[in-house]
């Protein structure tokens, strides 16, 4: 009798498997890197098709709370994985819509008394059904200014976190250390925030690969020598201050179109497709990172 | 006597779960929803109070429920209506609005008569009871 009623069951559980590992095969091609956010993901969307699966041979359970707080250094890809977990979670069936709102502390706290719980509520009520992404998320707290309002706003925020569970997802976002500090002084939040992601650096590999994927994107390539020059630009890059990941690859990237262009230029009419897409070594030679090595080099 | 204004008057008092389904629709057609409310339901009064802004920019019917609660919290005993605007161009009106509560004894509407000169008859619609 029991295998009667579970066949018919068990189709659409597997057909949902196969859809999230799909999903996260989607996932792995378009990330490079960031191995533990994968994994949560992984995590989060197996506890999601196993709790459908339950539900579907009559196990009650609650649905997890999801609410998310991703730490990491700037271009580490937070805003992206934020924007990818809308689609997945939608698609997963947690999220009615799917959609993402990004807000800052701009968008949340007023300028008055009284303007900030509308204003909120406003921003919760767009982001209903959907992710609600907030950037810099300890800026909200502000404990040297005891009258600031953003208070108000942390406790809409956490009143709609746990009365709204199945209505909307926070994810709150910013640097490693100054997010630690504001769950310390918000206790309501670390305790209603079930999954930590920490978004680690890049290491060079990863960025080569982000880059190689960028240009692949823009409908450019490196040659040789361009692959060499970006990976040794690469090592003085990360060396130096305000190296900021995956963002400061994508304007390396910019400023090499310009060169590139410029370069291109004055032989217009002559250039050919191979011209028009390669990015060779002098492009990439000629940033201001390599400017040490040149005077060093005239030094010696 | 039961008010009979909007969509869906005739039929029985619709759920949270139907107005859900109904501005999901509206939603779904881009059109912003706006919840109104007002005592008096003469029909000639057409601009009710507007219970907050109108939602543009809502992705789901959540939001809206929300406020329509909100609403019936703040004004249990007057009637509470949800409009739907269409703002494209050409119709840039209301496409849908239909009543989400009313008050437990709704008022009475009347027919009166009043006498002119000569065999002159007018009529006018009265409130009572409210």
């Amino acid at each position: 009798m029991s295998s009667a009623l579970t066949l018919p069951e068990s189709a659409p559980a597997t057909g949902h498997s196969a859809d999230v590992s799909a999903l996260l095969a989607e996932l792995d091609a378009e990330l490079v890197g960031l191995a533990p956010v994968k994994r949560r993901i992984a995590e989060i969307a197996a506890l999601l098709a196993v709790d459908q699966a339950r539900a579907a041979i009559g196990l009650k359970g609650t649905a997890p709370g999801l609410h998310m707080s991703f730490t990491g250094n700037p271009g580490t890809g937070k805003t992206t994985v934020a924007l990818k977990m809308a689609g997945i979670l939608h698609r997963l069936g947690y999220v009615r819509k799917g959609h993402l709102v990004a807000v800052t502390r701009d968008d949340l706290v007023g300028q008055y008394i009284g303007h900030t719980a509308p204003k909120t509520r406003e921003v919760l009520k767009k982001a209903m059904g959907g992710v609600l992404f907030i950037d810099e998320a300890y800026y909200l707290y502000r404990p040297e200014n005891e009258r600031d309002y953003g208070q108000e706003a942390i406790e809409i925020l956490l009143q709609a976190m746990e009365n709204q569970r199945g209505d909307l997802v926070v994810i709150l976002a910013g640097y490693k250390d100054r997010m630690a500090r504001f769950f310390e002084c918000n206790p309501g939040f670390s305790s209603r925030v079930a999954h930590h992601v920490d978004f680690p650096d890049y290491t060079r590999e990863e960025l080569m690969k982000i880059a190689t994927l960028m240009l692949g994107r823009l409908g450019y390539a490196f040659d040789e020598g361009a692959t060499a020059a970006f990976e040794r630009y690469l090592e003085r890059r990360m060396a130096q201050p305000h190296f900021a990941n995956a963002r400061s690859v994508r304007n390396a990237l910019d400023r090499a179109r310009l060169r590139h262009a410029s370069r291109v230029f004055p032989r217009l009419e002559a250039a050919g497709r191979e011209a028009l897409t390669t990015f060779i070594a002098d492009d990439i030679l000629a940033s201001r990172v390599f400017e040490g090595e040149e005077t060093g080099a005239t030094h010696a | 006597m039961r008010i009979t204004q909007g969509t869906f008057s005739f039929l029985p008092d619709l759920t949270d779960a139907q107005i859900c389904a109904q501005v999901d629709h509206c939603l779904a057609k881009g059109w912003a929803v706006s919840v109104e409310h007002t005592d008096d339901i003469h029909p000639r009064n057409t601009y009710w109070e507007m219970f907050g802004m109108p939602m543009f920019d809502l992705h789901d019917a959540a939001g809206a429920l929300q406020e329509i609660a909100a609403c019936r919290a703040t004004f249990p005993e007057r009637y509470i209506r949800v409009n739907a605007f269409d703002s494209t161009r050409g119709w840039e009106t209301v496409r849908l609005s239909f009543i989400v509560n009313r008050p437990k004894v709704e008022p009475e509407l009347r027919l009166a008569r009043t006498e002119g000169p000569g065999r002159l008859q007018r009529y006018a619609i009265e409130t009572r009871g409210r």
